[in-house]
């Protein structure tokens, strides 16, 4: 059995979804080899994966994998993962490892999990993943090895922070001639907190009546460093990106909490989240279907209401 | 060129998903079968590259049981030429589906390979990045921007939290495109008229030389999730609710 996880970090920076697969394997009796993949700023995230419990450490580097290249950074986790006889290779699902899981399946030739919400290492590896955005999950077992998953973020808790410095690998990474080039970042107005990252997300239906109300959402998501989605209808009515669309046709999230605001709940948006941990309606119509799935429902206007919740959420701020 | 597009025949997304006795599979009884929505727009975009191109071909490829060939027959009323159909009524997985894509990718002798980010049954969001390794060529997922020349085309593919990238491939390239980038076309009646008689390539997994291939993963055990219980509906003026909403947040639910 030897189950590598490949590490996800910004510019350095851990992202908590690999503390969280890494938890979660070691709570089953297994210590992966941690993978990280870039170009000179690895130390600090290596380390931190030492605190939560990462013994061993690999070091994939190459000035190619500084920024994104779904083939360079598949054809380097490959050339080295190959040499390892690898019985599990996972990752966080986000949108990196949705990306780059595909390729590196295919050349091993094997099978693949995306998004999964539970894991069970052994032989076979089996996964459990929600499908139609949802609405039901399935178990997937793999034939053969290595099996190839990725996780979806904020499922699975952090572990202890109890470990020590692991064994730090430095390998130069093959990257191989990748074809696609990454010619230019561009960044959107305001920095947005991931969706599917999110502990609180504050959701907006077409109730909002218009993209510039969504600042009330906005608002309120910013003080609690939450981020803001938005309904199908609110989306296709052209009040807010495609990118903030929570449902079937968008993004599945499962936040600590999730608030919703004008959103009757079709069937389709619950689909996208009911796995949260809590839901808060607002909506003016009492009969609206959210009110069955939510925790808490507030029959009211929301734009009277987001405001005043945003005041006491600055109170509650001020005083913590 | 020949532009490909692969299609998934999926449940509306209005399905209330049942689940089998032997919970091997979903209910599929009484399902209404529609091209999968982010599909929709990977074959406006095949339309709308060969109207700028001024010439080539866009074909649609599938795999499914019999009833696929209604998905395809709708995307040739858009406007798509020609449609291959690869039978297959078991279901099957990334591996044997992406095999089978690319024998037939090959056959066509494609440039351009469009899908949908993801189907929205599986939710997998992988098989066109499986296919493009397969056949060793460049990708791009989350595309919403996408313009083709000749011999190259350069996307913006949605990364998260309000970034772009801007990515540039030459061709043949495989484009994974996301809702947002373009309002997909209503078929015709001349459209619906020509789907009608058009004649669909069919092959099996045999005739692609994968008569003899396992999938790497079996499905087991659907499960329908907790059903959500009501919680409380408070009750008040918009403030009082408010308040009551904060203190229950904080000690009762403890998420803020």
């Amino acid at each position: 059995m030897s189950t590598f996880l490949i590490a996800e970090h910004k510019d350095g920076q851990l992202k908590r979804v690999s503390l969280e697969l890494l938890g979660e394997c070691i709570r089953q009796g297994t210590t992966p080899t941690c993978i990280l993949m870039g170009s000179g700023n690895l130390e600090g995230a290596a380390q931190e994966l030492g605190k939560y419990g990462a013994s061993q450490v690999v070091l994939l580097e190459n000035a190619q994998l500084a920024s994104f290249s779904n083939e360079a950074m598949a054809n380097a986790l490959h050339a080295y993962l190959s040499k390892q006889s690898p019985s599990g290779i996972l990752m966080g699902a986000s949108w990196l490892g949705k990306e780059l899981l595909p390729r590196l399946a295919a050349k091993f030739q094997v099978g693949i999990a995306s998004d999964c919400t539970e894991f069970k290492l052994g032989t076979p590896v089996t996964v459990r993943r929600p499908v139609f955005a949802g609405k039901c999950s399935k178990q997937v077992a793999f034939t053969g090895a290595p099996a190839v998953f990725s996780v979806r973020p904020n499922v699975l808790p952090v572990g202890e922070a109890k470990g020590s410095s692991p064994k730090i690998e430095k390998v130069a990474a093959e990257v191989g001639s990748p074809k696609a080039k990454l010619t230019e970042v561009l960044a959107s107005g305001q920095k947005k907190v991931d969706l599917t990252e999110a502990d609180i997300i504050i959701s907006g239906g077409r109730s909002l009546k218009s993209g510039d109300n969504f600042k009330i959402l906005f608002d309120c998501a910013s003080v609690v460093g939450g981020a803001v989605g938005a309904s199908r209808a609110a989306v296709d009515a052209g009040y807010a990106p495609h990118d903030m669309q929570v449902g079937q046709t968008g993004k599945t999230v499962s936040p600590k909490l999730y608030v919703a605001c004008g959103i009757s709940g079709a069937i389709q948006h619950l689909a996208g989240m009911r796995t949260s941990k809590v839901i808060v309606a607002i909506n003016k119509d009492p009969e609206a279907p959210i009110f069955q799935k939510a925790d808490y429902g507030l029959v009211g206007d929301l734009f009277e209401m987001v405001p005043l919740l945003t005041e006491e959420l600055k109170k509650l701020k001020a005083h913590s | 060129m020949n532009i490909l597009v692969l299609v998934k025949q999926v449940p509306d997304t209005e399905t209330k998903i049942k689940i089998t006795s032997d919970k091997k599979s979903i209910e599929k009884s009484d399902i209404k079968w529609v091209i999968n929505p982010y599909d929709e727009f990977a074959i406006e975009q095949a339309l709308k590259t060969k109207e700028t191109l001024k010439t080539g071909t866009v074909t649609v490829v599938s795999v499914g049981p019999d009833r696929t060939v209604d998905a395809l027959r709708t995307a040739i009323a858009m406007g798509a030429d020609n449609a291959c159909h690869v039978k297959a009524d078991q279901e099957l997985d990334t591996y044997l589906v992406s095999k089978a894509l690319v024998e037939v990718i090959k056959k066509e002798n494609a440039q351009l390979v469009f899908s949908g980010k993801q189907g929205i049954d599986d939710d997998q969001a992988a098989t066109f990045g499986y296919v493009a390794e397969l056949l060793g060529w460049p990708s791009a997922s989350m595309v919403i921007k996408c313009d083709v020349s000749t011999d190259k085309i350069a996307v913006h593919r949605e990364v998260e939290g309000g970034t772009r990238f801007a990515i540039e491939m030459p061709l043949p390239a495989v484009v994974a495109v996301d809702k947002g980038i373009n309002t997909p076309r209503y078929a015709s009646l001349p459209g619906i008229m020509k789907a009608k008689k058009k004649e669909i390539k069919t092959y099996s997994l045999a005739d692609l030389g994968l008569g003899s291939e396992a999938p790497k993963t079996s499905v087991s055990d659907f499960a329908l999730p907790p059903e959500r219980q009501a919680g409380k509906k408070l009750s008040g003026d918009a403030a009082t609710q408010v308040k009551e909403l904060v203190k229950l947040l904080r000690e009762e639910a403890k998420v803020i």
